[in-house]
Parts: structure tokens; C-alpha cells; sequence
């Protein structure tokens, strides 16, 4: 039962993922990538880790996809960008990019299916543990982790002045140096 | 229960098409939609490394790690679009071979 749930949803992923990837107009690709978001927490969920699956829909299929549809609000300009858009990417632009993947995938596969066999019957044999529940996470992340807690906030905090600084129109700039303010 | 290889075959199957897509596409903007396929990839190996840890112990350091990358993920993000703001602010597109100078 919940090996078919899961090659449902693995191939739900892997079907909107390549949609996301060849859509020419931005919009159809975000959806698509709502959906490929959506199904990836259902992995989660499958897995138990029931935490990460809400965060998962919260976060990209909520904050993600709200910031980079307002960027395509304020970029897209309809047919014109699309017609742009079929001239950057089509097949005969990708051939040298398609080849260099698969060789890539080719290997990936041949190192799964040539791992240690015993490593990989013990792994499949395990017993699952039992499920994590929040108050646990929040105990290990202020417990034995709490330098992460402290790196990923410096990290939203200069990614924050980054993305302020950047996107500050260079007009403003130049008057508030005009002015002595900076 | 599932074996940890389909979860994998998965994860690399996800990784690839974001390769592909990084390779492949020259507006910017796919291009770091293509990230984000990339990152999740990722954090499905971490998610299914911590469940199939041990029996006997709840493990939730995979959970703790995809924390940090979904941290790392809104950052990128955060970043990535306003550099493709300021891109279409002074070239009028989004086409990455055309931005080979530096200084203009």
C-alpha cells in the first residue's frame, strides 16, 4: 500500500519537475513546481517526518513561490517575453546539456546499483524508528544545536541587507550620497 | 516499507533534471528554479538518511539539517531575485550569455 502511494508520488515528482524545467512561460513553470513541491512533502509524510513535511508546504509552496510570483509579476510582459523565451531555450539549444546529464544520471545509477551488497540488505532490513515529534526537534535544535539556530539567522540577516542593498534603485543611491547621508 | 534505494533513485533522479535544467536554460530566472529542484533533491537524502537511521533511537538530525537548508533555500532566494530584478532594471532581459562584461 504504501509502496504504491509512494512510486504514485515519486512519479508525480519527477513528471512535474521535467515539466517545470521545459515550460517556456514562467508561470505555467511555478505551478508546476507547486505541484512538484506538494508531492515531495507527501514523501515526507510517507517517511515520517511529519514536522518537515508542514514546513515544506509553509515555506516553498507558501513563502518560495510567493516571492518569486511577485518577481514575475513585476517581469513578465506576456506574448513578447514568451516569444524571448522560445527563442532562448528549445530543443536544439539543450542537445549538449541533455547529453551531459544523462551521462551524469547513467552514473549515479550505476553507483546505487553497485554499492556493497551488504550495506545495502542491512539498510533495507532495518526496522523503521519511531517517529520524531516536534517537541524532540525543538530540544535538540536549542539543546546540542543551537550554533545552527545562531549561523541561520546571521544568514537570513546578511541575506536580508543583500537583497535590500541590490535592489535599492540606483537613482536613490546617488542622491543620498549627493546629500552626505551615507 | 520502501527501500532506501527507490528514495535514492528518486533524490537522483530529481538532482539530474536540476542539473539539466542549470545546463540548459538561459533565463535566470529558471535557473534558479532549477536550484531550488536541486536543494530539495537534496533534502529528501537527508529526510530518508535520519528515518532509516536505527531502530532503536529516535534520530531527528536529518530533520535539524533540512531546517538549515530551507533557511539557505529562502536566503538564495531572497538574494537571487533581487539580483534578477536589478538585471532586468539595467539590461531589459534576462538572458545570462549576454551578461560577459563585468564592468559596463
Amino acid at each position: 500500500m504504501l509502496d504504491t502511494i509512494f512510486i504514485i508520488t515519486a512519479a508525480i515528482i519527477l513528471i512535474s519537475a521535467l515539466l517545470t524545467i521545459t515550460a517556456h512561460n514562467v508561470v505555467h513553470a511555478l505551478l508546476y513546481l507547486v505541484v512538484t513541491m506538494l508531492a515531495i512533502s507527501l514523501v515526507f509524510f510517507i517517511l515520517g517526518a511529519s514536522f518537515a513535511a508542514a514546513l515544506q508546504i509553509i515555506v516553498y509552496a507558501g513563502a518560495i513561490m510567493v516571492l518569486f510570483i511577485f518577481v514575475t509579476m513585476m517581469l513578465h510582459q506576456g506574448e513578447k517575453s514568451l516569444a524571448k523565451e522560445r527563442h532562448l531555450f528549445h530543443f536544439s539549444t539543450s542537445i549538449t546539456a541533455l547529453l551531459l546529464s544523462s551521462i551524469l544520471f547513467c552514473e549515479l545509477i550505476f553507483i546505487l546499483f553497485l554499492a556493497p551488497a551488504d550495506t545495502s540488505t542491512s539498510m533495507v532490513t532495518a526496522q523503521f524508528s519511531p517517529f520524531i515529534t516536534v517537541k524532540q526537534i525543538g530540544k535538540q535544535l536549542y539543546g546540542p544545536y543551537s550554533l545552527l539556530v545562531v549561523i541561520s539567522a546571521l544568514m537570513l540577516l546578511s541575506a536580508l541587507i543583500t537583497a535590500i542593498h541590490i535592489s535599492k534603485s540606483p537613482a536613490t543611491i546617488k542622491i543620498k550620497t549627493k546629500g552626505g547621508n551615507l | 516499507m520502501i527501500p532506501i534505494s527507490w528514495i535514492l533513485f528518486l533524490s537522483l533522479s530529481l538532482f539530474t533534471i536540476g542539473i539539466f535544467g542549470v545546463l540548459a536554460r538561459r533565463n535566470l530566472l529558471f535557473i534558479l528554479i532549477s536550484l531550488e529542484l536541486m536543494l530539495n533533491a537534496v533534502v529528501i537524502v537527508f529526510i530518508a538518511a535520519s528515518r532509516y537511521h536505527s531502530a532503536s533511537m529516535a534520530n531527528s538530525d536529518g530533520q535539524i539539517m533540512y531546517l538549515l537548508v530551507l533557511t539557505l533555500a529562502a536566503s538564495e532566494i531572497a538574494v537571487g531575485l533581487s539580483l534578477v530584478i536589478h538585471m532586468y532594471r539595467q539590461h531589459h532581459h534576462l538572458d545570462i550569455d549576454k551578461l560577459n562584461k563585468l564592468r559596463d
